[in-house]
């Protein structure tokens, strides 16, 4: 050793040379940046672009928000989203606070049922709970004495959004109340801390992010709702509502990316919020904690069942006037139940087509979507080096999480319809509605993979590159199988997601290529509400099923596939 | 003959220096164990030779050829980790065969060849369960068969028996050295465990703050620690502190004990004079041996197969360890007085 040591010190610094694998992962990593640029990045900078051009395309600065800051009717309209959001915020992370806690720390008669009632909402357009309000509480409600005659407007926007909302509240507080440790409440029971302390001292601070998370996630879903403005907004305007008249209305596409861009503003700002604060939260779950699993109170189980059933009930009322409404004759004269209502081709030209485009754009979406974000994300996880490219692949997975699908869909339409552009020829193509949907959920799916993939040993590329095997090889054989049920989730939040989705396709659709959810705003807007609502029911039908049915293989059909995971 | 040869091996992570300036040479067929702390950088040395975390400097060559900018792929190396990494979706015999199949070899070949490695590992029945299926030292033993499975020139083991219990830990060491000293495979194993290191090793490097302290065989590692810090980790050590009365004397308060004569320090310097506890001697003391004392047993400490006894000799306060027939034979009790006598050969001075 004496040798070695005395031999001069060499600071030839080394460069690996990157094998041929690690060439085609780099290569891939590009490939998904150049993707997500194209779907991503660049539509919101030819929006951002179009902000300081006039009519014509020439350059005028900042006349446009000169001229939108200075009209106020549209600096209404954000007071106006900021309010409903506000209020919507308030009522439903509360609400859903206490769903989630009753779900977690109770003990419920039928908990998965309850856990089920609480998600029906996500496979529904955001313009069924407007519908639903208006056959309750419209101009022709039953219970229209009940509000004072006046559901159209704030009043009926933040309730149709509680509904709206709801579910996505409730998952996010219920994974945080889940993550407890039993060890916690019973030191703190030993140290004899009163109930109410207990709930300050231990119950709220772990369950704090997942509160600000719910908040920050409502607050954006409402900001950016497009759907229930505009079935029960009346005159109450909302940024998400001038949008679209600006665009579709009055073909001001300039003045349509400067409300874009204000419409942005909040939305990003709630999600750096919650970005800023997730990143403080610490694992609160260590591998030696012990879950916490409620016991039987009787006061306590009784009181949170009440107020399960009342919810619930609540959703189901909803649902259920939406799907007796489409059923009804004549509201509310004759009440007599006929099939009539679903025969779309006798309220929009497309008929069942639009049901059967959303059906294939949902299809397409989740297959192509599904493979995008899952290999996007493992080159991301996997590729040796190329640290910066990573990062900006990362960037762009992020954007679209803070950004609302009609911002997106009109940056579409700057981006894609630009005569200029080599893409043009997907406009108005079914494509285009897929690349859209794709894009504009693709985080949640993103950052389902990333924590799949993370949680696969790491060692698995270091065992197969020793062995000589591929990395493909290994991602084909060992890296998907393991993370098949995460896929098919992924899979699923994109269909279910695009059968629903308005927002961003509302710009793209052309005549044949109408998709349900807007053929349903469309009808609704030509005031044959029962059809519009026969049309929703059809998209929770199916979306439902396609959930149902994933459970169903989940169960069966992976209890064979995925041996490997019984000990 | 040289196997690896390793120079002037530098890895920094930002500001962090994991690995400063390491050269080390590894003989074929040899098992070596670096042992360190953890954060000694003994596991980055390690991803380095497999490429898996390139150095940022220095050279690597094995079996002659330079590997330095190689990545792992391109290298000649089987490896097994921590967490085993068994593909859990793949039964024991796909895992086996994993680097196999993928070499185009024949289908029966393969088979014959996972069946001798699954005989090899002692587990010839296992092929068709799952990794779930079997115990950490089992999947262990599978993981070891995965890797020997192409038959490459360097076997890597990360830590491989630390996560496994005691007893299970205890009978792989033994089947590790055995499978390796029949197949002659040249093997470095990275372990913080310096039992572990001793036992299997023909090799140990310890490391430290990304610098090797020495290299050499685990009786020398044991019985002349080149360092304090070799001294203090590999088994347990005295530490007496005083200064060099005379090239071979060192003066610890009112007592001066003989020592093997040091050249590398200077007469009163200050140094640590070191004893481990197993060489206080007690039995059979002629009466003229040297660095005799008499102590006082402050505290005795049952062990089990031996006692550890506190002993204090004015100034100098030491732990032995007597074996518990010398305890009865010789009456040592906690509170009575001792004769005992520290061999100078058995004595490690170091600078203070």
């Amino acid at each position: 050793m004496s040798l070695a040591a005395a031999a001069p010190a060499r600071t030839r610094a080394t460069t690996v040379r990157p094998s041929r694998e690690d060439v085609a992962m780099r290569l891939g990593v590009v490939a998904v940046a150049a993707v997500l640029l194209a779907i991503v990045g660049l539509p919101l900078w030819a929006l951002l672009a179009k902000g300081f051009e006039d009519r014509d395309g020439h350059f005028v600065g900042l006349a446009n928000y000169m001229a939108y800051f200075s009209t106020p009717a549209l600096l209404n309209s954000a007071l106006n989203s900021f309010e409903v959001a506000a209020v919507s915020t308030l009522v439903v992370v509360p609400l859903a606070f206490v769903y989630a806690y009753a779900l977690t720390r109770a003990v419920l008669p039928a908990r998965r049922l309850f856990q089920g009632i609480s998600l029906i909402p996500i496979f529904a357009p955001s313009l069924l709970p407007g519908i639903a309000l208006i056959y309750l509480f419209g101009t022709q409600g039953f219970f229209k004495a009940l509000v004072g005659g006046q559901i159209y407007g704030m009043k009926g926007i933040v309730i149709a959004q509680i509904f709206y909302c709801f579910p996505h509240a409730v998952l996010i507080l219920t994974t945080a109340l889940r993550t407890a440790d039993a060890r916690l409440y019973e030191a703190a029971d030993a140290l004899g801390a009163s109930k109410l302390r207990v709930f300050l001292t231990v119950t709220l601070p772990g369950a704090k992010y997942g509160v600000v998370s719910a908040a920050m996630v409502v607050f954006t879903l409402v900001i950016t709702d497009f759907g229930v403005a505009k079935v029960i907004g009346g005159n109450f305007n909302v940024l998400a509502t001038d949008v679209y008249k600006q665009v579709i209305g009055q073909q001001n596409f300039s003045m349509g990316a400067v409300v874009g861009m204000v419409l942005l503003f909040p939305a990003a700002l709630a999600f750096t919020v919650d970005r800023l604060v997730q990143r403080r939260q610490v694992a609160l779950l260590t591998a030696r904690a012990v879950p916490l699993v409620p016991k039987p109170k009787f006061a306590r189980d009784a009181f949170f069942t009440v107020f399960c059933v009342a919810v619930s009930i609540g959703i189901l009322a909803i649902l259920g006037v939406a799907a007796w409404g489409s059923l009804i004759k004549y509201w509310p004269y004759n009440l007599s139940l006929t099939w009539a209502n679903y025969r779309f081709e006798t309220f929009d030209a497309n008929g069942w087509d639009s049901y059967f485009n959303s059906v294939r754009m949902a299809l397409g979406a989740a297959v192509f979507g599904t493979i995008l974000t899952f290999v996007g994300a493992w080159l991301i996880e996997k590729t040796r080096g190329f640290g910066a490219m990573r990062g900006l692949v990362q960037l762009l997975a992020f954007l679209p999480m803070a950004v609302p699908g009609l911002v997106l869909g009109l940056g579409y339409i700057f981006f894609f319809n630009a005569p200029a552009n080599p893409l043009n020829f997907l406009y108005a193509t079914m494509a285009i509605l897929m690349i859209n949907t794709v894009g504009h959920f693709y985080t949640v799916g993103h950052l389902t993979a990333t924590t799949a993939l993370k949680q696969i040993d790491p060692e698995f590329e270091a065992v197969s590159t020793s062995l000589k095997v591929p990395m493909w090889r290994t991602f084909l054989r060992v890296t998907v199988p393991i993370c098949l049920p995460v896929i098919l989730d992924i899979a699923i939040y994109l269909f279910v997601n695009a059968m629903t989705t308005v927002s961003s396709v509302i710009f793209l659709y052309a005549p044949d290529t109408k998709l349900a959810s807007v053929a349903a705003l469309n009808i609704e807007e030509a005031g044959t509400t029962a059809a519009a609502a026969a049309l929703c029911i059809v998209i929770v039908i199916t979306s439902a099923a396609v959930k149902a049915l994933h459970l169903v293989a989940d169960r069966f059909l992976f209890d064979r596939l995925q041996r490997w995971r019984q000990r | 003959m040289t196997f690896l040869e390793v120079r002037n091996l530098t890895k920094r992570f930002g500001d962090f220096t994991a690995l400063r300036d390491v050269s080390l040479d590894v003989a074929e067929n040899e098992f070596v164990c670096f042992l360190g702390p953890s954060g000694c950088g003994k596991t980055t040395l390690l991803r380095a030779i497999a490429g898996l975390e390139p150095q940022t400097s220095g050279t690597i060559r094995q079996k002659g050829r330079d590997v330095s900018s190689l990545p792992p792929a391109r290298r000649d190396f089987g490896i097994v980790f921590q967490s085993y990494a068994l593909f859990p979706n793949l039964s024991v015999a796909d895992n086996v065969g994993y680097g196999l199949a993928s070499r185009r070899h024949k289908r029966a070949a393969v088979a014959a060849r996972v069946a001798e490695l699954l005989a090899l590992v002692g587990m010839p029945d296992a092929g068709p369960k799952y990794p779930a299926q079997l115990s950490g030292g089992q999947q262990q033993r599978v993981a070891l068969a995965r890797a020997l499975a192409t038959s490459p020139g360097l076997l890597l083991l990360d830590e491989p028996l630390s996560a496994l219990d005691a007893r299970v830990r205890l009978r792989l060491r033994h089947e590790i050295k055995a499978l390796q000293r029949r197949l002659g495979v040249t093997t470095i194993m990275v372990t913080h465990d310096q039992e572990e290191a001793l036992t299997m090793a023909d090799r140990i490097v310890v490391m430290n703050h990304g610098v090797i302290e020495q290299v050499g065989t685990p009786q020398e590692i044991y019985r002349a620690p080149a360092t304090a810090f070799v001294a203090d980790f590999v088994g347990s050590m005295n530490f007496l502190t005083g200064t060099l009365e005379a090239a071979d004397r060192v003066r610890l308060g009112a007592v001066t004990l003989a020592c093997p004569p040091q050249d590398g320090l200077a007469v009163g310097a200050a140094v640590r004079a070191c004893v481990r506890p197993e060489d206080v001697r007690v039995r059979d003391l002629p009466a003229d041996a040297p660095n005799r004392l008499t102590v006082e047993v402050t505290d005795l400490d049952f062990v089990g197969a031996f006692c550890r006894a506190t002993l204090r000799a004015g100034d100098i306060g030491l732990v032995a360890d007597f074996s518990s027939n010398l305890v009865r034979d010789l009456g040592v009790v906690a509170g009575g007085r001792l004769d005992v006598a520290l061999p100078p050969d058995r004595l490690r001075i170091f600078a203070a």
